[in-house]
């Protein structure tokens, strides 16, 4: 497909890459001359310097012919304008950055009116995604699929668990739990495990399962799952307040912690159910006299990363709650991975993959059949969602039979308002949602999964 | 809230009053009254036993913030009454528990309001628990604990501030132990004082030292019937100059030991409290001449009632009830006045009064002159804004308080002057009020909901109001 990307920012950067990588046809638009040349050199894609809500520059990029629009610069208004002129000058999909809470109730006007597809809200997301989390507190991540039926859930196995020394083919019997593991992290590589693989403590796991059964094998493993009943936030920007506001309306008390006198009035006046305080988050003793040591959870969402890291290794050492911390940077992820912070969150990986999954879902409709595709474990394992469209070489055969590829596990079938983790002896059959996780990255079609 | 901590807390306190209550034992023992002695043993040791048990809590974090401070303060204000109201009841003194309570808060937040008719019967253990119990809440039961604990860390600091009256809490040393052993030391000082110059007016020592107790703590419960009504003019005046003496903001006391005379003597709010006494004095001696037909006597029944009414100790050496309405009025007026922040009087305190006018001063300055830089200055050091907006809720409150208590034990069917003065007298420390509550009557009259209302109002009183509104927060009761 033929996608035209203004802004080249993080996100911008993150998508540009993915895109090309996947073989479309990328133009990147950006007023700044050397990011576009960085961009250009760095991966397979076309750069053009100008402003992006300009007709003269869209149509040197080619809007008239693209199937695609993205707008990622750093300003809602601009990325707006962008895709309204691209709309009136072309017959393509546009899809915007809109991050600003004034909007945020006037989204589907703003879409309806300008004739946007998409509009992503990262800050949104990432505190939809830090809300799941405090709801399910044993999980580190959770992805959703089939409509947010079924889960797709990683945690970190300790002795607690007494999984160790566990075969993963003893787990449904074991623990009478219709659950399946997916991946398992172990010493910085990932494998996609076979019944034969054992367990050990340390182990990154990551399984899939419906709600209520992932909740089942939490209780048999002793993890926590009653969700948090009280947080603790530092920092007091746009996550902040969209998490708040989710959290209030499930009843968790919310406490916010903010430097900037100004920002904690707005916050004050905007979320009357939560206790915002004033004060710098990184001191320490103002952080223990206001109940660290006996919140349920910390959520560091402060605009330093390496801030956010600090506090959540602090909060760490002074309680046992559930920690979530944000992270803009997407550079140093393998490196916190090695430190243990519980839940680690990035919005900015978060916008990059709405819009990837945006774009698969617009190739599905032109013939391709992946419906939702996931970056999980640090961008090395994917997890797709395929539609069955017609008979192939891998409907209709026992599972038991089928030569799938090296590192790929069919996690889930789906079929009607039935979710199953498949056995040996079920089939995938034309009409069902297919789940699969794979280590091989740029599978199209569910063919691919079957070993030639 | 940090639980663990708060019980630990209690525990000490538990411990200490083990200690102290073997002090009207041995008063007991003195006079041989075998029961009593029984009873007061008998508290001391379960009390302490219960302290060790609460002590050995190992708590996560030893840090008191503010929300452990305020809780913990109006915790062991509320147990200590509890346990000492027993000795009351087991000894048959008092029997009905909500009585004991009454009398034992009355004698800890040193309000001097009792519920006895007549206490002359009273065993002498009895009778030096009632008094000793003023000594003890003078001071503070924590402040005590601060001077004996060598408790590590700033945030004992917040236990201090929650249980001293003013608006504002200066250490006077460095250290909060320290601070807290200089003050206990200037009180022990004074009150040996006080002794030794009722000794020489020829009183008993059993009674010199209940009535120094009972000075010392700005307290007020008497141990015959017409309180001092019968003690020679030595006597009276010895206990009028204590009194006033003991509602002195103790820094100046500090200050003066330092050497530093000018600044004791400069302190806007001493000078304020001294030119009210004076003032009273004077309104009363004249308003009253008549009855007494003597100055002298006149003077001294007017300087014994003023100073104990500013200073909250609640004795009284005339039933004031048969004054003329004027000087009743201006006793009711000392009553919200009080004695000094930092002392062991309660009241509203003369240097809120201070603050509180000076900053109507100001305001009136800023509606002539809406763009005028006036800063409000208190012993030449400038107010924070902090400190004014306090002092504004602290008066919010208070009146708060007054009005709900007024109303609740309005229920009782008492007349207004009554109603009223027994909250006046409750909510500021004081003792006795006007009409039924009145220096010869006492607080029997009410029945037990009522006393419950008159029993918050002295904790509330003696704390400065926060500490006992805190607990119906239930944010302080929540770990998180």
């Amino acid at each position: 497909m033929k996608i035209i990307l203004v802004g080249s920012g993080k996100v911008g950067t993150a998508i540009a890459r993915q895109l090309s990588e996947e073989g479309h046809n990328v133009t990147v638009v950006d007023t700044n001359k050397a990011r576009v040349e960085y961009l250009t050199q760095t991966y397979d894609v076309l750069g053009i310097v100008g402003n992006g809500s300009s007709i003269t520059t869209l149509a040197e990029a080619g809007i008239e012919d693209a199937d695609v629009f993205i707008a990622v610069t750093g300003s809602d208004e601009l990325n707006l304008l962008c895709c309204m002129f691209a709309k009136k000058a072309g017959h393509c999909h546009a899809i915007a950055r809109v991050r600003n809470p004034s909007y945020s109730h006037e989204l589907d006007f703003i879409k309806k009116q300008i004739g946007i597809s998409a509009i992503i809200n990262p800050e949104m997301a990432a505190a939809k995604e830090i809300s799941h989390l405090l709801r399910f507190p044993g999980a580190s991540k959770i992805d959703t699929f089939a409509d947010g039926r079924v889960r797709l859930i990683k945690f970190a196995l300790t002795e607690a668990q007494e999984l160790d020394g566990v075969a993963i083919r003893e787990i449904p019997t074991r623990l009478k739990s219709d659950i399946l593991v997916c991946a398992v992290e172990r010493d910085g590589g990932v494998i996609i495990p076979n019944g034969n693989f054992v367990l050990q403590n340390g182990d990154q796991v990551t399984f899939l399962a419906t709600q209520e059964n992932a909740h089942e094998f939490f209780l048999r493993i002793h993890m926590p799952v009653r969700p948090v009943r009280n947080a603790l936030i530092v920092g007091g920007g746009a996550i902040a307040f969209y998490l708040s506001q989710e959290l209030l309306d499930n009843h968790v008390r919310v406490r916010i912690v903010e430097r900037d006198e100004a920002r904690c009035t707005e916050l004050a006046e905007q979320l009357p159910g939560a206790q915002v305080l004033n004060e710098d988050g990184s001191n320490r003793d103002f952080l223990l006299s206001e109940g660290l040591e006996s919140t349920e959870a910390f959520v560091a969402l402060t605009n330093i990363d390496e801030e956010n890291v600090l506090l959540t290794l602090f909060a760490k050492k002074h309680s046992n709650c559930k920690l979530v911390t944000k992270v803009n940077r997407l550079e140093f992820d393998d490196i916190l991975a090695g430190l243990d912070l519980g839940s680690v969150v990035y919005p900015k990986y978060m916008t990059c993959d709405f819009i990837v999954q945006y774009v698969r879902a617009l190739q599905n409709e032109a013939g391709n059949n992946i419906k939702t595709l996931y970056r999980i474990l640090d961008d090395r394992v994917e997890a797709l969602e395929f539609t069955v469209h017609e008979e192939s070489a891998a409907t209709g055969v026992p599972l038991s039979q089928l030569h799938l590829k090296k590192n790929l596990l069919l996690c889930c079938i789906n079929r009607g308002n039935q979710i199953l983790i498949p056995r040996g002896g079920d089939q995938i059959q034309v009409g069902d949602n297919v789940i699969v996780v794979t280590l091989e990255h740029g599978l199209h079609d569910l063919r691919d999964i079957v070993e030639h | 809230m940090n639980y663990s901590i708060v019980f630990r807390l209690l525990g000490y306190i538990l411990m200490i009053e083990g200690a102290l209550l073997l002090l009207p034992a041995a008063a007991s023992l003195f006079y041989g009254e075998w029961r009593v002695l029984g009873v007061f043993l008998l508290t001391a040791a379960v009390s302490a036993a219960v302290g060790y048990g609460l002590r050995s809590i190992k708590p996560r974090s030893k840090v008191f913030y503010m929300r452990e401070g305020f809780a913990a303060t109006a915790l062991s204000w509320i147990l200590i009454s509890v346990v000492g109201a027993v000795p009351f009841v087991l000894t048959g003194c008092i029997p009905n528990p909500v009585d004991a309570m009454f009398e034992t808060v009355s004698g800890f937040t040193t309000t001097g309001a009792s519920i006895l008719p007549g206490v002359e019967d009273l065993p002498k253990g009895i009778l030096f628990w009632r008094s000793f119990t003023h000594w003890i809440g003078g001071m503070g039961v924590l402040v005590f604990l601060l001077s004996l604990l060598p408790l590590t860390g700033g945030s004992h600091v917040n236990l201090m501030k929650a249980e001293s009256p003013g608006p504002q809490v200066d250490k006077l040393v460095p250290k909060v132990q320290s601070t807290a052993k200089i003050l206990y030391g200037i009180y022990f000082a004074l009150t040996v004082l006080e002794l030794v110059f009722l000794l020489v007016g020829g009183m008993p020592l059993f009674e010199s030292m209940l009535t120094a107790f009972g000075t010392a703590g700005t307290g007020g419960f008497g141990f015959r019937n017409d309180s001092f009504g019968s003690f020679s003019p030595y006597i009276q005046w010895v206990v009028t100059i204590f009194m006033i003496l003991f509602g002195v903001n103790f820094n100046a006391y500090f200050l003066m030991l330092m050497g530093k005379f000018r600044r004791a003597s400069a302190s806007e709010e001493v000078r304020g409290y001294f030119a009210v006494i004076a003032v009273a004095i004077a309104i009363i001696t004249a308003n009253i001449y008549s009855l007494y037909n003597s100055f002298g006597e006149a003077l001294r029944q007017a300087a014994f009632q003023v100073g104990s009414i500013i200073t909250t100790t609640g004795f009284s050496s005339c039933d004031f009830d048969l004054w003329p309405t004027l000087s009743k009025e201006v006793l009711v007026v000392l009553m919200f006045i009080g004695a000094c922040a930092g002392s062991t009087g309660g009241g509203i305190k003369v240097s809120r009064l201070l603050i509180l006018g000076k900053t109507l001063g100001k305001e009136l300055k800023q509606a002539l002159h809406p763009q005028v830089v006036a800063p409000v200055r208190m012993d030449g050091k400038l107010l924070n804004h902090e400190t004014v907006r306090t002092t504004n809720v602290y008066m919010a409150a208070y009146f708060f308080i007054f009005v709900v208590s007024f109303l609740l034990i309005s229920l009782n069917g008492f007349d207004m002057v009554t109603n009223f003065t027994a909250v006046a007298a409750t909510l500021n420390n004081i003792g006795p009020g006007l009409e039924l509550v009145g220096p010869m009557q006492n607080f029997g009259g009410f029945a037990n909901p009522a006393k419950l209302v008159l029993i918050f109002d002295m904790l509330a009183g003696r704390l400065e109001i926060f500490p006992m509104l805190v607990l119906f927060l239930p944010d302080t009761w929540r770990r998180f």
